[in-house]
């Protein structure tokens, strides 16, 4: 098992390698100039060619690329173009409330979604089971800002129990930061808990059909201990991996989220930095991204081991 | 449903209904929380032009001179200047008591420094720099201008607004003026706090307690920059629909450039103030490739201006409430003493039959027509989108591309053909400030591959603009050459212009001390 982890975190290195070619390939050919919009409308074209030299974007290609992998080895993603922060810094500003959003999001969507879908299992063909299938058909249906506007709009605006907008940081009291997050939390989650209400429901749905299932019902099994601690162990794999896969539904869904509500996450400084093509930070994020993904992919295989003992690596 | 449309909805019916929350006491009592109109993202007006940062610089650093709400440039660190009889040498007293944030007393070296600094940036400067023999200081609160030649619009130059001089230390100042600084030590009524800047999230400045105000009220830019509250917090919020809510809700206090849209639903909360606080309007451009067919023909760029109706774009960026707008059929901004109208002819045309005739007789043979819409960019995608309209509706061959703003700054400066990556038409807007005088009007440059996008190459505008620079210190004189130059503008149209809109801001009621003024500035406001 040890080996199996070492050997995987060392293949994230190649990867990693590619993602960073790709990136950098990709921003180098898509249009755009940081330095025309640093210039504004009222700089000459000189202005703007000397901009971009200070900038050191009139370098070669091969040069740019190999300045910033020779940088990146050492630890460093660079410096913003427009604020002249190093990139390091403006994501460590910015990981606290994306990370809170995911985290809290998680937790939520899978205490929700998980029950909902062993239920659904359990009572499938009723009327709680179309009722479970209708809400996860809404939750893929309607899009994650509209439901930030209608939970703002009831929750903050109506009732006035939840802030409109913001982020305070968890240090400032557990309270104050759960305020924050639990309507984009929500908004996030729908999608979320649909499509992990969904999955659960259908791999229930196939472990029921079991002869040890029966077998358990036979030797006087209730219903709870056949759906938690019989059925849904053996019906986890699945559940697991889409779980992981939802996190890449997270990090799209908290771009849009991060923007309803206000929230100066990761996902609102990826579209800032798209936007006026602040190349170095949209280099590091998307690294970030990446490194993220391939870590929870890690963390998923090995959680097979745990709910399937004959899976070994 | 749009969008756009559902989020109107939503925000409005909130705003309009929401009740006042109390006021939180303390901390934010004491302190004004604004949603800026974008990003601070770059803390050095030098380098970048970005409106922002100089809203920004305005409450970091202090200027020599300043315009009042009238448009005359007023004394501010100044307390005054000579000008010699031969009108070759301004010497500028810096008047007493004025500290730099660290402590530092202002001297007038850091004066010159800034000037120099900024001069190499500054357009109108530029146009003025060959008369400058030399910026001096004459000892610590003197300086002055050596000059060629006499320069009376020097002091327009070093008090205006849409590329302000703005002092800071001489060390500071002496960074190259291509090269962002990073230090934001200035004298201003404001000090910026650097350890609680998130770009993206938040910015924030405290109270300059060393601050010497002029003793005057407040006149435009002019007179004294009182700060009156211990802090300015702006929170980056770029969603409008939560941005109304968060104002409507007490969470923050002013909001800088609220979305037309939302205007009517902010009006209806008894606990939000929207008003006009920019004294001029933002004006709409519409710019021709002049290098390209089709509109490499004048008659051609005449025709589709026949078409122009600059009342349908402005209802298309403000709505239908004509007090958010006005026509301006001249270049010149209305109500500035070069407006005019002088051979404005084919803005009055307005009719698409006419148009389409005019462009038969200038022989339009079918050519592709490029525009480019910035979807991220509401005020220029909807000016885009309705020449567009105008284009398809004249019969042209029209190939919209929505594109995002970031993609047309770059796509903007190829002079190739449309089928090579070039383009025909694009839009922005401007300032009623930077259209007012020949000496930074950017559109009307006619000076071929030195001029604004589009290129286009009219020695005439250039002569009279030259002519201007000389001659402009004569009212009458400047008149004339302004008639002169909108009357071969129209002639030759390779930009056409679009009307202006107003662009309110919006503010919670216990918000005091807002006062008009050529850019967004915090100074005299409190919180009752």
């Amino acid at each position: 098992m040890f080996a199996y982890v070492v050997r995987r975190v060392l293949a994230t290195i190649p990867v990693m390698a590619v993602v960073a070619l790709f990136v950098f390939s990709l921003l180098y050919i898509a249009p755009g100039d940081p330095a025309a919009v640093i210039a504004g409308d009222q700089a000459t074209p000189d202005d703007v060619e000397r901009i971009r030299a200070s900038l050191g974007l009139d370098r070669p290609y091969l040069v740019r690329f190999g300045a910033w992998v020779f940088d990146i080895l050492r630890g460093d993603l660079g410096v913003s173009i427009f604020t002249n922060l190093p990139v390091s810094l403006m994501i460590k500003q910015r990981l606290e409330p994306t990370l809170s959003l995911m985290v809290v999001t998680l937790i939520l969507a899978v205490s929700i979604a998980v029950p909902m879908g062993v239920i659904a299992a359990a009572r499938v063909g009723t009327f709680i089971d179309k009722l479970v299938m209708g809400f996860a058909v809404l939750g893929f249906s309607v899009p994650v800002f509209v439901v930030g506007y209608l939970l703002a709009y009831i929750f903050a605006l109506e009732l006035e129990w939840l802030p409109v907008q913001g982020y305070t940081p968890f240090s400032n009291g557990f309270f104050p930061w759960m305020e924050n997050l639990i309507l984009p939390a929500i908004a996030l989650g729908s999608v979320y808990i649909a499509l992990i209400a969904r999955i659960t429901r259908a791999s229930m749905l196939e472990v029921l059909q079991q002869d040890y299932i029966r077998t358990a019902r036979a030797k006087g099994a209730g219903l709870r201990s056949i759906l938690f601690l019989h059925a849904l162990k053996n019906a986890a794999v699945p559940i697991v991996t889409v779980i992981g896969i939802g996190i890449a539904l997270l990090i799209g869904g908290a771009v849009v989220t991060e923007s309803v509500f206000a929230i100066p996450g990761l996902g609102r400084l990826t579209v800032d930095a798209i936007l006026r093509r602040d190349y170095p930070v949209i280099q590091g994020v998307v690294l970030l991204f990446s490194f993220t993904y391939v870590l929870v992919n890690l963390i998923i295989d090995i959680l097979y081991t745990l709910f399937d003992p004959r899976i070994r690596y | 449903m749009e969008r756009r449309t559902f989020l109107g909805g939503a925000a409005g019916v909130a705003a309009a209904g929401a009740s006042a929350p109390a006021l939180s006491q303390g901390a934010a009592a004491r302190t004004l929380r604004v949603i800026p109109q974008a990003n601070l993202t770059s803390l050095d007006p030098v380098w970048t032009t970005a409106v922002v940062t100089r809203n920004n610089a305005f409450m970091i650093y202090d200027q020599i001179c300043a315009t009042d709400a009238a448009g005359n440039v007023k004394p501010q660190m100044a307390a005054g200047w000579e000008v010699s009889q031969d009108q070759l040498t301004w010497t500028f007293t810096l008047r007493p008591g004025l500290m730099f944030h660290d402590g530092e007393r202002v001297a007038a070296k850091d004066c010159v420094a800034s000037i120099e600094r900024w001069r190499r940036r500054d357009p109108f400067m530029q146009v003025l720099g060959e008369n400058v023999a030399a910026v001096e200081a004459v000892d610590d609160t003197r300086f002055r201008f050596r000059l060629h030649r006499p320069t009376p619009l020097l002091i327009m130059a070093l008090g205006q607004t849409q590329f302000p001089c703005f002092v800071m230390p001489e060390r500071i100042a002496r960074t190259d003026a291509f090269t962002q600084i990073r230090d934001t030590i200035g004298s201003g009524p404001f000090r910026f706090l650097a350890d609680e800047w998130n770009p993206g999230q938040r910015a924030s400045w405290a109270k300059n307690d060393r601050y010497v105000p002029r003793d005057e009220a407040p006149d435009g830019l002019a007179g004294g920059r009182v700060p009156r509250i211990d802090k300015v917090e702006w929170t980056i919020i770029t969603d409008p629909a939560t941005s109304a809510n968060a104002l409507a809700q007490g969470e923050q206090d002013y909001w800088e450039y609220p979305l037309h849209d939302l205007l009517p639903m902010l009006r209806r909360n008894r606990n939000v103030v929207v008003e006009q606080r920019l004294t001029d309007g933002t004006y709409g451009v519409a710019r021709f490739n002049t290098l390209q067919p089709p509109f490499n023909n004048p008659a051609i760029r005449r025709a589709v201006a026949m078409a122009v109706d600059q009342r349908d774009y402005l209802r298309a960026v403000a709505g239908d409430d004509p007090a958010g707008w006005g026509a301006c059929e001249g270049v010149f901004t209305c109500d500035t003493p070069l407006a005019n109208e002088e051979g404005s002819d084919a803005l009055k045309v307005r009719n698409i039959e006419r148009a389409k005739a005019a462009l038969t007789a200038a022989g339009y043979n079918g050519e592709k027509v490029v525009i480019i819409a910035p979807g991220d960019y509401p005020q220029i995608n909807a000016l885009s989108l309705m020449t567009a309209d105008i284009i398809r509706r004249l019969g042209m061959n029209l190939e919209l591309i929505s594109a995002d703003w970031g993609t047309l700054v770059q796509r903007r400066t190829s002079k190739e053909p449309v089928e090579r990556g070039g383009w025909s038409i694009i839009h922005t807007t401007s300032s009623g400030q930077s259209l007012a005088l020949p000496v930074f009007h950017l559109f009307l440059r006619a000076n071929g591959n030195n001029a604004w996008f589009g290129w286009p190459d009219v020695p005439e505008v250039e002569a009279l603009r030259a002519e201007w620079v000389a001659k402009g210190g004569d009212p009458a004189e400047s008149r004339r050459i302004g008639q002169a130059l909108n009357r071969v503008a129209m002639r030759e149209m390779y930009y056409v212009p679009l009307g202006y809109y107003w662009q309110p801001s919006a503010w919670r009621r216990n918000v005091t001390g807002a006062f008009r003024a050529p850019a967004t500035v915090f100074w005299n406001i409190g919180k009752s």
